[in-house]
Protein backbone atom coordinates (compact mmCIF):
# COMPACT_ATOMS: atom_id res chain seq x y z
CA UNK A 1 0.00 0.00 0.00
CA UNK A 2 2.65 2.42 0.66
CA UNK A 3 4.62 1.38 -2.11
CA UNK A 4 4.13 4.42 -4.36
CA UNK A 5 4.74 6.88 -1.49
CA UNK A 6 8.23 8.77 -0.93
CA UNK A 7 10.70 6.89 1.28
CA UNK A 8 10.16 9.48 3.82
CA UNK A 9 6.79 8.66 4.93
CA UNK A 10 7.97 4.94 4.63
CA UNK A 11 10.15 5.63 7.49
CA UNK A 12 8.50 8.09 9.19
CA UNK A 13 4.53 6.40 9.45
CA UNK A 14 6.04 3.47 11.50
CA UNK A 15 8.42 4.77 13.57
CA UNK A 16 5.45 7.30 14.71
CA UNK A 17 3.12 4.95 15.11
CA UNK A 18 4.86 2.51 17.45
CA UNK A 19 6.50 5.80 19.78
CA UNK A 20 2.70 6.85 20.21
CA UNK A 21 1.32 3.70 20.69
CA UNK A 22 4.55 2.96 22.99
CA UNK A 23 3.04 6.25 25.00
CA UNK A 24 -0.50 6.12 24.51
CA UNK A 25 -1.30 4.68 28.16
CA UNK A 26 1.43 5.36 30.78
CA UNK A 27 -0.72 3.01 33.51
CA UNK A 28 0.52 0.37 31.71
CA UNK A 29 3.16 -1.22 34.08
CA UNK A 30 5.19 -2.83 31.99
CA UNK A 31 5.23 -0.02 29.74
CA UNK A 32 6.17 2.07 32.17
CA UNK A 33 9.13 -0.02 33.52
CA UNK A 34 10.29 -0.36 29.70
CA UNK A 35 9.67 3.09 29.09
CA UNK A 36 12.85 4.53 30.70
CA UNK A 37 15.30 1.68 29.45
CA UNK A 38 13.74 1.46 26.00
CA UNK A 39 12.12 4.54 24.99
CA UNK A 40 15.43 6.84 24.80
CA UNK A 41 17.12 4.79 21.96
CA UNK A 42 13.44 4.77 19.75
CA UNK A 43 12.94 7.92 20.05
CA UNK A 44 16.45 9.48 19.23
CA UNK A 45 16.52 6.86 16.08
CA UNK A 46 13.14 8.07 15.34
CA UNK A 47 14.27 11.68 15.41
CA UNK A 48 17.36 10.91 13.28
CA UNK A 49 14.95 9.10 10.60
CA UNK A 50 12.67 11.25 10.41
CA UNK A 51 13.51 14.35 9.40
CA UNK A 52 16.88 12.54 7.76
CA UNK A 53 14.81 11.33 4.64
CA UNK A 54 12.62 14.36 4.33
CA UNK A 55 16.32 15.90 3.25
CA UNK A 56 16.69 13.66 1.07
CA UNK A 57 13.18 14.06 -0.49
CA UNK A 58 14.79 15.44 -3.60
CA UNK A 59 15.03 19.12 -2.65
CA UNK A 60 16.04 19.80 -6.45
CA UNK A 61 13.68 17.63 -8.32
CA UNK A 62 13.12 17.45 -11.90
CA UNK A 63 10.30 19.58 -11.53
CA UNK A 64 12.23 22.37 -9.66
CA UNK A 65 14.95 22.61 -12.82
CA UNK A 66 11.46 22.40 -14.96
CA UNK A 67 10.25 25.76 -13.14
CA UNK A 68 13.73 27.49 -12.44
CA UNK A 69 14.63 27.23 -16.42
CA UNK A 70 11.27 28.67 -16.95
CA UNK A 71 11.69 31.46 -14.66
CA UNK A 72 15.01 32.27 -15.88
CA UNK A 73 13.90 32.82 -19.26
CA UNK A 74 10.80 34.82 -18.43
CA UNK A 75 12.81 36.92 -16.06
CA UNK A 76 15.29 37.61 -19.18
CA UNK A 77 12.13 38.03 -21.28
CA UNK A 78 11.28 40.80 -18.53
CA UNK A 79 14.39 42.13 -18.80
CA UNK A 80 14.73 42.56 -22.22
CA UNK A 81 11.19 44.44 -22.74
CA UNK A 82 11.09 46.51 -19.11
CA UNK A 83 14.76 46.96 -18.56
CA UNK A 84 16.33 46.32 -14.96
CA UNK A 85 13.61 48.35 -13.23
CA UNK A 86 10.89 46.01 -14.51
CA UNK A 87 12.78 42.96 -13.17
CA UNK A 88 13.45 45.03 -9.42
CA UNK A 89 9.70 45.79 -9.54
CA UNK A 90 8.46 42.34 -9.89
CA UNK A 91 11.20 41.00 -7.47
CA UNK A 92 10.11 43.19 -5.09
CA UNK A 93 6.40 43.04 -5.42
CA UNK A 94 6.91 39.25 -5.14
CA UNK A 95 9.79 39.49 -2.14
CA UNK A 96 6.66 41.12 -0.09
CA UNK A 97 3.86 38.58 -1.30
CA UNK A 98 6.42 35.64 -0.11
CA UNK A 99 6.72 37.46 3.11
CA UNK A 100 3.20 37.55 4.04
CA UNK A 101 2.70 34.50 2.72
CA UNK A 102 5.30 32.50 4.72
CA UNK A 103 3.31 32.25 8.36
CA UNK A 104 0.24 30.84 6.30
CA UNK A 105 2.76 28.30 4.61
CA UNK A 106 4.07 27.33 8.58
CA UNK A 107 0.81 27.43 9.80
CA UNK A 108 -0.23 24.50 6.64
CA UNK A 109 2.81 23.21 7.09
CA UNK A 110 2.13 22.59 11.17
CA UNK A 111 -1.67 21.29 10.18
CA UNK A 112 -0.65 18.95 7.68
CA UNK A 113 1.96 17.29 10.46
CA UNK A 114 -0.90 17.37 13.15
CA UNK A 115 -3.59 15.34 10.92
CA UNK A 116 -0.48 12.69 10.02
CA UNK A 117 0.21 12.33 13.26
CA UNK A 118 -3.37 12.27 14.59
CA UNK A 119 -5.65 10.76 12.42
CA UNK A 120 -5.68 7.21 12.88
CA UNK A 121 -4.14 5.33 10.25
CA UNK A 122 -5.79 2.26 9.83
CA UNK A 123 -9.50 4.01 9.92
CA UNK A 124 -8.13 6.63 7.18
CA UNK A 125 -6.95 3.79 5.06
CA UNK A 126 -10.07 1.70 4.96
CA UNK A 127 -12.47 4.78 4.57
CA UNK A 128 -9.79 6.56 2.08
CA UNK A 129 -8.00 3.87 0.90
CA UNK A 130 -7.69 2.32 -2.44
CA UNK A 131 -10.64 -0.20 -1.56
CA UNK A 132 -13.10 2.60 -0.28
CA UNK A 133 -14.85 2.70 -3.28
CA UNK A 134 -17.27 5.34 -4.03
CA UNK A 135 -17.65 6.13 -0.15
CA UNK A 136 -14.10 7.15 0.42
CA UNK A 137 -14.55 9.39 -2.79
CA UNK A 138 -17.43 11.06 -1.62
CA UNK A 139 -16.13 12.02 1.98
CA UNK A 140 -12.62 12.94 -0.15
CA UNK A 141 -15.17 14.99 -2.27
CA UNK A 142 -17.00 16.67 0.82
CA UNK A 143 -13.61 17.20 2.38
CA UNK A 144 -12.60 19.33 0.34
CA UNK A 145 -15.44 20.74 -0.09
CA UNK A 146 -15.87 21.98 3.27
CA UNK A 147 -12.15 22.72 3.90
CA UNK A 148 -11.12 26.25 5.42
CA UNK A 149 -8.38 28.42 3.87
CA UNK A 150 -5.97 29.09 1.04
CA UNK A 151 -4.15 27.17 -0.91
CA UNK A 152 -1.71 27.06 1.94
CA UNK A 153 -3.47 24.85 4.02
CA UNK A 154 -5.15 22.48 1.02
CA UNK A 155 -1.97 21.12 -0.27
CA UNK A 156 -0.52 20.30 3.06
CA UNK A 157 -3.56 18.33 4.34
CA UNK A 158 -3.68 16.20 1.22
CA UNK A 159 -0.25 15.61 0.96
CA UNK A 160 -1.02 14.26 4.69
CA UNK A 161 -3.92 12.23 3.69
CA UNK A 162 -1.22 10.85 1.03
CA UNK A 163 0.93 9.74 3.77
CA UNK A 164 -1.88 8.66 6.27
CA UNK A 165 -2.60 5.96 3.62
CA UNK A 166 -5.92 7.65 1.36
CA UNK A 167 -5.11 6.36 -1.96
CA UNK A 168 -4.66 8.96 -5.34
CA UNK A 169 -8.45 8.72 -6.21
CA UNK A 170 -9.77 9.96 -3.32
CA UNK A 171 -6.76 12.74 -2.65
CA UNK A 172 -7.56 13.61 -6.10
CA UNK A 173 -11.10 13.66 -5.30
CA UNK A 174 -10.56 16.02 -2.73
CA UNK A 175 -8.02 18.40 -4.27
CA UNK A 176 -10.45 18.85 -7.25
CA UNK A 177 -13.41 19.17 -5.40
CA UNK A 178 -11.18 22.11 -3.06
CA UNK A 179 -10.50 24.15 -6.50
CA UNK A 180 -13.97 23.73 -8.04
CA UNK A 181 -16.56 23.79 -5.37
CA UNK A 182 -14.55 25.00 -2.18
CA UNK A 183 -16.88 27.70 -0.64
CA UNK A 184 -14.20 29.64 0.47
CA UNK A 185 -13.19 31.07 -2.79
CA UNK A 186 -16.81 30.77 -4.50
CA UNK A 187 -17.99 32.77 -1.73
CA UNK A 188 -15.03 35.40 -1.83
CA UNK A 189 -14.08 35.79 -5.10
CA UNK A 190 -16.67 33.58 -7.77
CA UNK A 191 -19.62 35.55 -6.09
CA UNK A 192 -18.78 39.60 -6.31
CA UNK A 193 -17.14 39.31 -9.82
CA UNK A 194 -19.19 36.49 -11.51
CA UNK A 195 -22.60 36.91 -10.05
CA UNK A 196 -24.86 34.64 -8.39
CA UNK A 197 -26.23 32.71 -11.80
CA UNK A 198 -22.71 32.20 -12.94
CA UNK A 199 -21.49 30.74 -9.85
CA UNK A 200 -24.55 28.68 -8.87
CA UNK A 201 -24.96 27.04 -12.18
CA UNK A 202 -21.26 26.31 -12.51
CA UNK A 203 -20.81 24.90 -9.04
CA UNK A 204 -24.04 22.66 -9.92
CA UNK A 205 -22.26 21.83 -13.18
CA UNK A 206 -19.04 21.05 -11.21
CA UNK A 207 -20.72 19.03 -8.23
CA UNK A 208 -20.05 15.45 -9.87
CA UNK A 209 -16.65 16.47 -11.42
CA UNK A 210 -14.57 15.39 -8.05
CA UNK A 211 -16.25 12.24 -7.98
CA UNK A 212 -15.45 11.70 -11.64
CA UNK A 213 -11.80 12.96 -11.23
CA UNK A 214 -11.14 10.17 -8.32
CA UNK A 215 -12.71 7.53 -10.32
CA UNK A 216 -10.95 7.98 -13.09
CA UNK A 217 -7.78 8.31 -11.23
CA UNK A 218 -7.74 5.44 -9.59
CA UNK A 219 -8.86 3.58 -12.63
CA UNK A 220 -5.86 4.60 -13.97
CA UNK A 221 -3.92 4.27 -11.30
CA UNK A 222 -4.49 0.96 -11.23
CA UNK A 223 -3.35 0.17 -14.53
CA UNK A 224 -0.96 1.94 -14.68
CA UNK A 225 0.66 0.61 -11.15
CA UNK A 226 -0.54 -3.17 -11.04
CA UNK A 227 2.31 -4.14 -8.51
CA UNK A 228 0.53 -1.10 -5.97
CA UNK A 229 -2.61 -2.25 -6.30
CA UNK A 230 -3.94 -5.01 -3.72
CA UNK B 1 -9.32 30.98 10.96
CA UNK B 2 -6.25 29.41 10.02
CA UNK B 3 -3.99 29.59 13.08
CA UNK B 4 -7.21 28.60 15.08
CA UNK B 5 -7.09 25.33 13.63
CA UNK B 6 -3.89 24.68 13.56
CA UNK B 7 -4.06 25.32 17.86
CA UNK B 8 -7.05 23.25 18.06
CA UNK B 9 -5.32 20.09 16.42
CA UNK B 10 -2.44 20.96 18.46
CA UNK B 11 -4.39 21.06 21.36
CA UNK B 12 -5.78 17.54 20.73
CA UNK B 13 -2.24 16.53 19.36
CA UNK B 14 -1.07 17.85 23.27
CA UNK B 15 -4.08 15.77 24.94
CA UNK B 16 -2.05 12.56 23.28
CA UNK B 17 0.57 13.65 25.01
CA UNK B 18 3.27 15.73 24.99
CA UNK B 19 5.77 13.43 22.76
CA UNK B 20 2.82 13.53 20.04
CA UNK B 21 2.97 17.34 20.41
CA UNK B 22 6.33 17.72 19.68
CA UNK B 23 6.91 15.44 17.38
CA UNK B 24 4.27 16.79 15.11
CA UNK B 25 5.83 20.10 15.66
CA UNK B 26 9.08 19.40 14.53
CA UNK B 27 7.82 17.35 11.73
CA UNK B 28 5.51 20.33 10.76
CA UNK B 29 9.12 22.59 10.82
CA UNK B 30 11.07 20.56 8.87
CA UNK B 31 8.29 20.31 6.10
CA UNK B 32 8.19 24.16 6.54
CA UNK B 33 12.30 24.57 5.67
CA UNK B 34 11.97 22.00 2.94
CA UNK B 35 8.64 23.84 1.19
CA UNK B 36 10.94 27.37 1.73
CA UNK B 37 12.91 27.58 -0.68
CA UNK B 38 10.40 25.53 -3.81
CA UNK B 39 7.82 28.48 -2.45
CA UNK B 40 10.28 31.18 -2.42
CA UNK B 41 11.56 30.22 -6.73
CA UNK B 42 7.83 29.50 -7.12
CA UNK B 43 6.52 33.01 -5.91
CA UNK B 44 9.52 35.21 -7.07
CA UNK B 45 9.50 32.97 -10.38
CA UNK B 46 5.51 33.13 -11.15
CA UNK B 47 5.69 36.70 -10.99
CA UNK B 48 7.95 36.91 -14.27
CA UNK B 49 6.44 34.45 -16.53
CA UNK B 50 2.83 36.66 -15.00
CA UNK B 51 4.37 39.65 -16.60
CA UNK B 52 5.39 37.45 -19.94
CA UNK B 53 1.81 36.78 -20.35
CA UNK B 54 -0.17 39.40 -21.67
CA UNK B 55 -4.10 39.28 -20.32
CA UNK B 56 -5.64 41.13 -23.55
CA UNK B 57 -4.17 37.69 -25.37
CA UNK B 58 -5.90 35.51 -22.78
CA UNK B 59 -9.08 37.21 -23.54
CA UNK B 60 -8.92 37.05 -27.33
CA UNK B 61 -8.65 33.53 -26.46
CA UNK B 62 -11.85 33.47 -25.10
CA UNK B 63 -13.55 35.84 -27.21
CA UNK B 64 -16.80 34.48 -28.70
CA UNK B 65 -16.29 32.10 -30.93
CA UNK B 66 -18.24 29.37 -30.16
CA UNK B 67 -17.95 25.21 -30.25
CA UNK B 68 -14.98 23.37 -29.26
CA UNK B 69 -12.72 24.93 -30.80
CA UNK B 70 -13.79 27.63 -27.99
CA UNK B 71 -13.63 25.27 -25.39
CA UNK B 72 -10.25 24.16 -26.38
CA UNK B 73 -8.57 27.45 -26.60
CA UNK B 74 -11.26 28.41 -23.16
CA UNK B 75 -8.90 25.40 -21.93
CA UNK B 76 -5.77 26.27 -22.85
CA UNK B 77 -6.59 29.67 -21.53
CA UNK B 78 -7.21 29.03 -18.44
CA UNK B 79 -4.53 26.90 -17.77
CA UNK B 80 -2.46 29.33 -19.09
CA UNK B 81 -3.82 32.59 -17.03
CA UNK B 82 -1.25 33.71 -14.19
CA UNK B 83 -2.71 35.47 -10.39
CA UNK B 84 -5.03 34.55 -8.89
CA UNK B 85 -8.84 34.29 -8.51
CA UNK B 86 -9.21 37.91 -9.01
CA UNK B 87 -7.46 37.52 -12.34
CA UNK B 88 -8.74 34.24 -13.09
CA UNK B 89 -12.69 35.52 -12.72
CA UNK B 90 -12.55 38.79 -13.73
CA UNK B 91 -11.02 37.67 -17.40
CA UNK B 92 -14.03 35.34 -17.54
CA UNK B 93 -16.60 37.76 -16.85
CA UNK B 94 -14.80 40.06 -19.04
CA UNK B 95 -15.01 37.16 -21.87
CA UNK B 96 -18.82 36.72 -20.69
CA UNK B 97 -19.89 40.85 -21.32
CA UNK B 98 -17.89 40.35 -24.34
CA UNK B 99 -19.75 37.70 -26.00
CA UNK B 100 -18.02 34.22 -25.23
CA UNK B 101 -20.37 31.54 -25.00
CA UNK B 102 -21.61 30.18 -21.41
CA UNK B 103 -19.95 26.58 -22.12
CA UNK B 104 -16.63 28.77 -22.98
CA UNK B 105 -16.71 30.57 -19.91
CA UNK B 106 -17.25 27.40 -17.75
CA UNK B 107 -14.47 25.72 -19.44
CA UNK B 108 -12.25 28.81 -19.23
CA UNK B 109 -12.96 28.82 -15.25
CA UNK B 110 -13.01 25.41 -14.64
CA UNK B 111 -9.37 24.74 -16.38
CA UNK B 112 -8.54 27.44 -14.04
CA UNK B 113 -9.33 25.91 -11.21
CA UNK B 114 -7.84 22.71 -12.36
CA UNK B 115 -4.77 23.72 -14.00
CA UNK B 116 -3.50 27.48 -13.45
CA UNK B 117 -0.04 27.03 -13.71
CA UNK B 118 0.82 29.78 -11.72
CA UNK B 119 -1.27 27.60 -8.27
CA UNK B 120 0.50 24.44 -9.42
CA UNK B 121 4.05 25.54 -9.70
CA UNK B 122 3.70 28.09 -6.35
CA UNK B 123 1.54 25.46 -3.99
CA UNK B 124 1.36 21.91 -6.07
CA UNK B 125 4.60 20.98 -6.81
CA UNK B 126 5.81 21.99 -3.50
CA UNK B 127 3.65 20.88 -1.02
CA UNK B 128 2.85 17.27 -3.04
CA UNK B 129 4.69 14.48 -4.79
CA UNK B 130 5.42 15.43 -8.25
CA UNK B 131 4.53 12.46 -9.11
CA UNK B 132 0.71 13.13 -7.42
CA UNK B 133 0.04 16.82 -9.40
CA UNK B 134 1.49 15.03 -12.99
CA UNK B 135 -1.19 12.49 -12.68
CA UNK B 136 -3.77 14.98 -10.90
CA UNK B 137 -3.12 17.22 -14.00
CA UNK B 138 -3.48 14.50 -16.42
CA UNK B 139 -6.04 12.76 -15.00
CA UNK B 140 -8.64 16.36 -15.02
CA UNK B 141 -7.73 16.94 -18.33
CA UNK B 142 -10.99 15.92 -19.92
CA UNK B 143 -13.29 17.92 -17.19
CA UNK B 144 -13.29 21.26 -18.41
CA UNK B 145 -14.55 18.97 -21.72
CA UNK B 146 -16.91 17.46 -19.76
CA UNK B 147 -18.26 20.67 -17.79
CA UNK B 148 -18.75 22.25 -21.25
CA UNK B 149 -20.79 19.53 -22.57
CA UNK B 150 -23.08 19.64 -19.59
CA UNK B 151 -23.23 23.28 -19.63
CA UNK B 152 -24.23 22.61 -23.72
CA UNK B 153 -26.56 20.18 -22.18
CA UNK B 154 -28.31 22.10 -19.69
CA UNK B 155 -28.47 25.81 -21.25
CA UNK B 156 -27.94 28.89 -20.27
CA UNK B 157 -29.24 29.96 -16.82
Amino acid sequence: MHGYCRSSVCFAVPARLSRSSQLHDPSDPIALSELPLKDPAPADDAAEAEPRPGHIRKPVGWSMIVIAALVAVSATLVWRRDGIDGVLEILTHDLSLFGGILPRVLAGCLLGAFITEILPHEKVSRSLGPNSGLKGLLIGTAFGAILPGGPFTAYPVASALLTVGADFGATIAMVVSWTLIGYGRAVAWELPIMGTDFTLWRIVISLPLPVLAGAFGRFVYVRMYPKVAP
Amino acid sequence: MLWASVACLGFIAFRRGRPVLTASLREGSMDFINIVPRIALGVIGSGYIAAVIPQEIITGWLGPNSGWLGVLTAVIAGAATPGGPVVGFSLGAVALKAGGGAPQVIAYVIAWALFAFQRVLLWEIPFMPARFVWFRAAVSVPFPFLAAAIAMAIGKP
